[in-house]
């Protein structure tokens, strides 16, 4: 059971991990007009990626969240319902690829002294992107437990800098619902008489 | 110069200020609501070059110019237009663009902004308008260069009037109406990310009809959507082939006609006592159009359980908001009603149809009596409203403000054409009924209007009473005075011990108010004056003010209390 939980990410109070991909014009200030549809409804936005998709002109918000399932169906028909929102979907855990980047800046000094690089970069299969005298900059591609498993043993060693990226993510189905959908919709934005 | 919305397309060099109103024109619109300021100046300067095309009704204040609109849409079911400044004027449009939004409203506001090259910097009348309006707006636009002008209207236009109504909002900036472009004119027919006409399921249009075929209790809800869908014929080729009762949330009211033998009534905390009782006893409920509102639904875990549920609706997050569907038909009841009808056999439910009718006489006889001819001395809003009934014969448009003289109204106006009621359902927004009855009024005016107001709503927009005596509109305002803010003190009095907490308004002397304003007014302080006054009202070629006093402690029942459940409907306070 306790896989099973870790896969859908419920603690037993109804609440998952859901992560809701939407597809939009690339208009200024939908992220507002997104956003307050999660405050409105009192959702707390775990991570939020915007960037270009596949389609040109059109932009996907990636956006993960912890909620009920009622909840968080109501919350994608709310933004599907926006008028430059294209499409909205929410995938479960299961339902998705999904992968985060995370970079950490370390004293060089702590960790030549330390004597960890070599295991530590091979049990986390991190990759090393800068050293400097003052401090080695190393990257971990993965899901958030296995960036902060590494964020746990590099905060011993003087950690300088660390970030985490938002979450990406591609549906498991072999083809992305959105674009069957955009077929239909064609190319042209607005259509005028 | 003017150009006839008829034409053909010409490319003409124009400002951007004289683009907004060819736009304008072009797309038929020919009443604007407004108010000019500093940053909207351009506009109005070009608006001056169009005044044979577009009448142009300055309000007092920028919550009159579009509550205006919004009675002006609402009566018409056109696009209703409002124009405000920058800055002041337009975070004063805000409580009304809500109104719309909750009710929704077809409605293109245009405010000025400051020039591209100030925006973000705090300059003089600078309000972020498009960041405040988000939350309450179908969509809105900031315009920074004229050439955007033409097409961003025609999306406005497009967008309020398709798919669930509500308003847009098109902010202008200040040099984009100064500029200059090559002015051509098409209409939006079609936008990739937003569907108004949803595909309908035919297979849950059967299943549907499946439901309905073998139910023994079904129940009609009916909504604004069939009035907004203008939809009235189809449904009411749904209801009689189908014999199901019907009723009606505050904006469905005229859905049906109020004297046909299936309407059974008001959905609600105020609605009739079958229409609550029945909702927990029915086997099918159809909600056609509307949205399961708390006001409706009472305590949602105790509503409807007993019932499958289906439930015709355009907006498709609104299907399994609130109630979930069994059978979601997601479409235009236009559309989809008749698809029903045909699926449908032909029935009569009359034993069931008699049940609602029994408790109506409950009904009566606790509540309905006492309003309408009491015994006691003190006038009743129930009685006042029955004497127009009379005169009126259901020809005229009821508007309201917010409170007991609403929910009066709504429980006893006698509708029977569409689009013959106006009130601010969702939002409550008192201070709507005036500025709302003169849109009415000028969108309707053949029609007599006939607002119905309480004493603390009149005087949140009484200004408008000068835009009212500028154009003459005969409105016909009901003052329904009690000395109280009277739904607020009714709750008071049955939730908080009596303690009528900032509930008591020392009044004006409104017909010296009106007078001053030029406005006719009368005041009714007994009961023998009531007919003859409410003639003369009526008669008077122009607005009139027609002030009754009415008893001041007067409840509306039946009721839902909050948190209830539709079957916990009371006819009398709880002794």
């Amino acid at each position: 059971m306790s896989d099973g939980k870790k896969l859908n990410g419920s603690n037993g109070d109804g609440k998952q991990t859901f992560t809701i991909s939407a597809f939009s014009e690339n208009h200024i200030g939908l992220l507002n007009r997104i956003t307050i549809i999660f405050t409105r409804r009192q959702v707390n936005i775990e991570s939020l990626t915007v960037s270009g998709s596949a389609l040109p002109g059109i932009h996907k918000f990636t956006i993960v969240v912890h909620d009920t399932p009622e909840k968080v169906e109501k919350v994608v028909r709310q933004i599907e319902k926006l008028v430059e929102v294209l499409k909205a979907f929410s995938h479960t855990e299961d339902e998705v690829i999904h992968q985060e980047i995370a970079l950490y800046k370390v004293p060089t000094k702590a960790l030549v002294e330390g004597d960890i690089i070599e295991q530590t970069i091979r049990e986390h299969h991190a990759r090393i992107l800068e050293v400097r005298p003052e401090y080695t900059v190393i990257e971990l591609t993965g899901h958030k437990e296995e960036t902060q498993a590494l964020f746990d043993v590099l905060n011993n060693y003087g950690l300088l800098q660390f970030t985490r990226s938002g979450r990406i993510a591609v549906t498991k189905s072999s083809k992305e619902l959105f674009t069957s959908y955009l077929q239909e919709a064609g190319d042209n934005t607005v259509e005028y008489a | 110069m003017t150009i006839k919305s008829t034409g053909e397309p010409k490319k003409l060099r124009v400002t951007g200020a004289e683009a907004i109103m060819l736009s304008l024109i072009h797309e038929g619109v020919d009443t604007i609501f407004g108010y000019p300021g500093g940053a909207i100046m351009p506009a109005y300067d070009a608006l001056m070059n169009y005044s044979d095309q577009l009448r142009h009704i300055l309000t007092r204040h920028e919550q009159g110019a579009i509550h205006a609109a919004q009675g002006y849409a609402r009566v018409t079911g056109r696009v209703g237009v409002c124009m405000a400044t920058s800055g002041p004027g337009a975070t004063n449009l805000i409580t009304g663009i809500a109104d719309a939004q909750i009710d929704s409203t077809p409605l293109v506001c245009i405010t000025g902004q400051v020039a591209a090259g100030l925006l973000g910097t705090d300059a003089f009348q600078e309000t972020d308008v498009i960041g405040i309006s988000m939350p309450v707006t179908k969509w809105n636009y900031l315009i920074t260069k004229a050439q955007e002008i033409p097409e961003i209207m025609a999306q406005a236009i497009y967008i309020a009037r398709t798919g669930r109504p509500g308003p847009v909002l098109i902010d202008i900036a200040k040099n984009a109406q100064f500029g200059e472009l090559d002015f051509e004119y098409h209409k939006c027919v079609r936008m990739r990310s937003y569907v108004p006409e949803p595909r309908i399921s035919l297979d849950n249009l059967k299943a549907a009809a499946a439901l309905i075929n073998k139910a023994k209790k079904p129940y009609v809800l009916a909504g604004q959507g069939i009035i907004l869908g203008g939809a009235e014929k189809e449904f009411l080729q749904f209801v009689e082939k189908s014999g199901i009762p019907v009723a009606w949330t505050i904006l469905g009211a005229c859905a049906l006609p109020k004297d046909h033998p299936l309407n059974v009534g008001m959905l609600g905390m105020h609605g009739n006592y079958s229409t609550n009782l029945k909702t927990n006893e029915c086997d099918l409920l159809i909600g056609v159009g509307m949205r399961f509102d708390d006001r409706v639904t009472g305590d949602v875990a105790r509503y409807a359980r007993q019932a499958k549920v289906i439930h015709l609706e355009i907006d498709k997050a609104e299907i399994n908001k609130v109630i979930p569907a069994d059978v979601p038909i997601h479409g235009d009841v236009k559309d989809t009603l008749p698809l029903l009808t045909k699926l449908i056999e032909k029935r009569a439910h009359e034993s069931w149809l008699r049940e609602f009718k029994e408790i109506d006489r409950i009904e009566y006889d606790k509540v309905i009596r006492h309003d309408l001819f009491p015994s006691k001395p003190g006038l009743t809003m129930g009685e006042v409203i029955n004497v127009i009934n009379e005169k009126t014969k259901g020809e005229a448009i009821a508007v309201t403000d917010v409170g007991q003289h609403q929910m009066f109204a709504s429980r006893y106006f006698h509708f029977k054409n569409p689009r013959s009621f106006v009130t601010s359902g969702g939002l409550g927004t008192m201070g709507f009924g005036l500025p709302a009855a003169h849109g009415a009024k000028i969108g309707a005016p053949d029609k007599q209007v006939i607002l119905f107001v309480g004493d603390g709503g009149f005087q949140m927009t009484i200004q408008e009473l000068g835009t009212i005596n500028q154009t003459q509109a005969a409105v016909k305002i009901v003052l329904l005075n009690n000395k109280y803010l009277g739904m607020v003190r009714q709750w008071q009095q049955l939730f908080f011990d009596k303690r009528y907490s900032e509930t008591y308004l020392l009044n004006p002397d409104f017909i010296k108010v009106a007078e001053g304003f030029g406005i006719k007014g009368k005041k009714v302080l007994e009961r023998h004056q009531l007919n003859s006054a409410i003639q003369e009202m009526l008669d008077f070629q122009g607005p009139y003010l027609l002030e009754v006093s009415i008893e001041k402690e007067d409840n509306v029942f039946p009721m839902v209390p909050t948190g209830a459940s539709v079957s916990e409907v009371i006819l009398e306070p709880k002794q």
